[in-house]
């Protein structure tokens, strides 16, 4: 029989968005608690079929697994399949939606309607993982935008407006050239098929363009367009610029799933599609890579130190995070990988419940003005807990996820380049400033502001939504083993294909130079 | 001679109904008959798609190769038939409430798409005009159907005259082919262009193009566009986004392949050129505007860009792109301006985008329709737009064309903003007055048929890729 489990897991949230959209009615107190019921439910049940994933997941075997493959229209397939690289996404996906729909409970305005478009959002960012045909990919890759516009523009802050148009045509315009070069790579290989095209060697023949010299070839201009997408999404500097206003203005499961889901969206591209399709490309443009993931490591840091704005903070942070996660992936060494993949898991817990935290207080004081808060502590323990083991986990304090990967990360940069690591390596620095001086800045000190006199700790719920994202950070924080499992065979036969392609890189580069 | 007149047979039934129905209105006096022959052209317009859609796959001439009945003309006349069909009825109603149905309008649309139906089936210059001008001139006069009013009969004239312009553009460029092919049949004249064109025929070529760049409303000979849109009454406006963009496209590609198929490296520079100024043109221009007619005019020439993306190709491929987009083109168009018809505040019509404000929540059901219908607009997958856009550009890139497929995407992300803004209102704008809340269940079927096509489609597309094919390959050998 036809294994159909990824298709299940994909559309089992997009089923239970129909099912609210269609039978159910009213919009009073009784409707709101369904339809939150109904849509936790949904995400709760993909959750428990994504475990079925991940036990009947064989990590020594580097082939995709839980193949499904349907004709489409176009010559296209609907073909479906994870390998180590793609299956903890999903799990991430999976993991952290149901947290999402809990942590939006509070919410009154058009809850069916919001309930629908997360969804639908947790479909879509599922196919991304799962899928194996190149258009397919496209395909959920842009849809995403859709509920995410929406998500912004209908449930976000005063600014919305701006952040969402920003948002949808800043990656709108990325992906497209990604387009272009997907349908290129259809008429050059004749397939979208993504394991066959992951055999298939692109041009390296040199052309001019324009006037302009292009080394590498078709290669370098299919890397360069699909970099447009993927840079945008990651972010990296200096495409960046959407991300702060998106996430500000996003409410707070926007947010959350915005860093925590679709900005691995960028990395997962450039693993799946960037450094195995055009590893001579990747080899040759990796320099550029490196400085523009140093200059973002750095550069946002420093930005991230005199936010006033605790989500924008965050943001930044977010960005500066990125860097080293494409600097990981661009050593194209087993550790750099490793601890990119490690680095993007955890920042999917870390970054979700920073802004979970941010989401906590604003529900209570509908501000994120950093200078509104001070003293927390005394009325809030539970919180300055959880907000310091989360802030600890940004910063990379060993015991913690997040220490890691940017370990491993380092790791990987120091066989890369000296200079490169050591520049990379001042961020962990810097973060350590921004993230304890924000935490010193909201929690410690008295409680000398009269609005907070009576701000409320955190209730059960909020609580619960904490619990497990706390016991993940600690977890693979000191116990990496299970997802370094995972993730390492299929890593391991990306680098080895990967060195095998790019010993012909210095004979493109010699070629180029005598033809000059 | 019977045999030739068995296959323009639906032509002449057609034909023949109009008459009728004219004859019999004006017979009875006054309008009483007009609804019951809109419903009867309707009715006829989906009949005869049917027959023509299961009418066998053989390709047949008539008169001596001027009039061809291939797959490729096949597929035109039915997206025409059934198109004209969708439109007749959705303005059934507002051309009631505006005391506007009268019985001429049936008529003329009729006559319109036997002009239309003529121009796809065209196989010479003398047919090709014919089928254009009868479908013209029964444009202008619906063009001006309100004509108490300033601006319908606005439209009427600036349709005309430029429209009288471009046949004569057209004719002229007809003249030159046939001084210099010798023959004005498209066989002929593909004989006469194999290999090197000469100058005449290349000018001719230029001139025609130019001719039916203006039908399509490409850039840039789109200037009428805009104003006829905005002057005509609202379902002759969703009549002029519709079936005649098919016709004329059609007659482009015909123009293109069955007389100067030979020589498509002469007018793929000429078309792709055409492309790339409309998408630019139609995403740039339509971002100010504030009048949804207006605004669809914009978006339709920066669709006829994408379409024509598709006939720059110059393969078979193209064509099959080509009219793949135009069918979910027009799928599109016929949801939205069931909508736009729909648009009423305190019983009066309005086309303000700004009437939109916040219909997400008076309108839960109209704005989500609406919402699928423009982001399919706007080429996002999953929508069915975005596997249109998908078709086009795999051609163009397949023909080489790699920068008229980037400028192509960079023209449709500028594009997205108009699209998103009519979202903005819908979704995220502040609170004004409601329109309406009455939509007849013709309007309303038609929307939200056309949005769930949008979806749905992705599936198999309806198996029209299949048949787009076929058609493609009859007209590109």
């Amino acid at each position: 029989m036809e294994n159909n489990l990824l298709s299940f897991i994909t559309f089992t949230p997009l089923l239970g968005a129909l099912i609210l959209a269609l039978f159910l009615r009213g919009d009073d107190a009784a409707a709101q608690r369904n339809a939150k019921w109904l849509a936790l439910g949904a995400t709760v049940f993909t959750f428990l079929f994504s475990i079925g994933l991940l036990t009947g997941f064989d990590a020594q075997n580097t082939d995709f697994q839980f193949v499904e493959e349907r004709t489409w229209l176009l010559g296209l397939t609907y073909k479906m399949g994870v390998d180590g690289i793609s299956v903890l996404f999903v799990m991430l996906t999976t993991f952290l939606m149901p947290l999402v729909i809990a942590a939006c409970w509070d919410v009154t305005h058009r809850v069916k309607d919001y309930m629908i478009a997360l969804l639908i959002l947790e479909t879509l960012m599922i196919g991304v993982f799962c899928a194996l045909d190149l258009i397919l990919f496209y395909v959920f890759f842009e849809a995403g935008l859709i509920p995410m516009f929406l998500i912004i523009g209908i449930w976000g802050g005063k600014n919305r407006i701006y952040a969402s148009f920003k948002f949808f045509l800043y990656t709108l315009l990325g992906s497209v050239l990604m387009l272009v070069a997907m349908v290129a790579m259809y008429v050059d290989a004749g397939t979208t098929d993504i394991p066959t095209l992951l055999t298939h060697t692109f041009a390296t023949e040199s052309f001019s363009v324009l006037g302009i010299h292009v080394i590498g070839g078709l290669q370098t201009m299919m890397w360069l367009a699909f970099f447009a997408s993927f840079a945008v999404k990651m972010p990296m500097w200096p495409v960046h610029t959407w991300l702060p206003d998106a996430h500000v203005q996003a409410p707070t499961a926007g947010s959350v799933v915005l860093a925590a889901i679709l900005l691995k969206m960028g990395g997962y591209g450039f693993l799946r599609f960037s450094l195995p399709m055009f590893p001579v490309a990747s080899d040759l443009l990796a320099p550029m890579v490196m400085w523009l993931s140093v200059i973002a490591i750095i550069y946002t840091s420093l930005v991230a130190l005199v936010q006033d704005d605790m989500k924008k903070l965050i943001a930044y942070s977010s960005v500066a995070h990125m860097g080293y996660v494409t600097a990981g992936i661009f050593t194209a060494n087993q550790q750099g990988i490793d601890g990119a993949i490690f680095q993007m898991i955890s920042h999917g817990f870390v970054s979700g419940a920073l802004f979970l935290c941010v989401g906590v207080i604003y529900d209570r004081m509908h501000t994120r003005e950093i200078d509104a808060y001070g003293g927390l502590v005394n009325r809030m323990p539970a919180y300055a807990l959880v907000f310091m083991l989360f802030t600890m986990a940004n910063v990379g304090l060993p015991g913690t996820s997040g220490f890691i990967g940017e370990f491993l990360v380092l790791m990987g940069l120091f066989q890369y380049n000296t200079w490169i690591a050591m520049f990379a390596t001042t961020g962990v620095i810097l973060s350590a400033c921004y993230a304890l001086w924000l935490y010193r800045r909201v929690v410690w000190g008295d409680l000398i502001k009269e609005s907070l006199k009576s701000i409320t700790d955190m209730t059960m719920r909020e609580r619960a939504i904490f619990a497990p994202l706390i016991v993940m950070t600690i977890l693979f924080g000191v116990y990496p083993a299970p997802i370094l499992d995972i993730i390492g065979p299929s890593v391991e036969a990306l680098v080895a294909d990967y060195q095998t392609a790019t010993l012909v890189t210095d004979t493109v580069t010699a070629v180029a130079a005598a033809s000059q | 001679m019977s045999a030739d007149l068995n296959i323009i047979l639906p032509e002449i039934l057609l034909s023949l109904f109009a008459m009728g129905a004219l004859l019999g209105a004006v017979y009875t006096g006054k309008d009483k008959l007009a609804l019951p022959i809109l419903w009867a052209t309707a009715g006829l317009f989906v009949a005869m798609a049917f027959w023509i859609g299961v009418s066998g796959d053989t390709d047949r001439m008539a008169f001596g190769g001027m009039f061809t009945d291939d797959a490729f003309s096949r597929f035109a006349k039915v997206t025409i038939l059934l198109s004209a069909a969708a439109v007749l009825l959705l303005g059934q109603d507002y051309m009631t409430r505006n005391d506007m149905l009268k019985f001429e309008y049936p008529v003329l649309v009729t006559l319109a798409v036997v002009g239309m139906m003529t121009m796809v089936s065209a196989g010479d210059l003398m047919v090709l005009y014919m089928g254009l001008e009868l479908q013209s001139l029964a444009l202008y006069v619906v063009a001006s159907m309100r004509r108490d009013n300033l601006r319908s009969t606005e439209a009427g004239l600036k349709y005309f005259v430029l429209g009288a312009l471009s046949s004569g553009l057209l004719l002229y460029g007809a003249s030159l082919t046939y001084g210099y092919a010798g023959t004005t049949n498209f066989a002929g004249i593909i004989a006469a262009a194999e290999g090197d064109i000469s100058l005449g025929l290349l000018f001719g070529l230029v001139f025609m193009a130019s001719g039916l760049a203006f039908k399509v409303s490409a850039a840039p000979f789109h200037m009428w566009t805009p104003d006829v849109y905005e002057g005509s009454p609202t379902p002759v406006t969703a009549f002029f986004a519709t079936a005649p963009k098919v016709a004329a496209m059609g007659l482009f590609a015909r123009v293109v392949h069955d007389a100067f198929g030979g020589v498509v490296a002469d007018w793929q520079q000429i078309i792709a050129l055409l492309a790339v100024a409309s998408m630019f043109l139609g995403a740039i221009a339509a971002i100010g505007q504030t009048d949804i007619k207006r605004l669809m005019a914009y978006s339709s020439i920066a669709h006829m860009g994408f379409a024509l993306m598709g006939l720059a190709a110059g393969t078979a491929a193209g064509v099959q792109g080509m009219l793949i987009y135009m069918a979910i083109y027009v799928t599109m168009n016929i949801g939205t301006f069931a909508f736009i018809l729909s648009m009423r505040r305190d019983g009066r019509d309005v086309t303000d985008i700004a009437a939109l404000n916040m219909l997400s929540k008076s309108h839960p059901t109209h704005a989500l329709a609406l919402l699928v219908l423009l982001f399919s607009l706007a080429g996002i997958p999953p929508m069915l737009g975005f596997f249109g856009k998908l078709y086009v550009l795999q051609a163009a890139v397949d023909a080489g064309l790699f920068w008229l497929a980037v400028l192509g995407v960079v023209a449709s992300v500028i594009g997205a903003f108009y699209y998103l803004r009519l979202v903005y209102f819908m979704y995220f704008g502040t609170e004004g007055e409601p329109l309406d809340q009455a939509m007849p269940a013709i309007q309303w079927v038609a929307m939200v048929g056309c949005a769930a096509i949008m979806v749905l489609g992705i599936v198999n597309l309806f198996g029209i890729e299949g048949l787009a094919a076929a058609a493609a390959e009859t007209l590109v050998r």
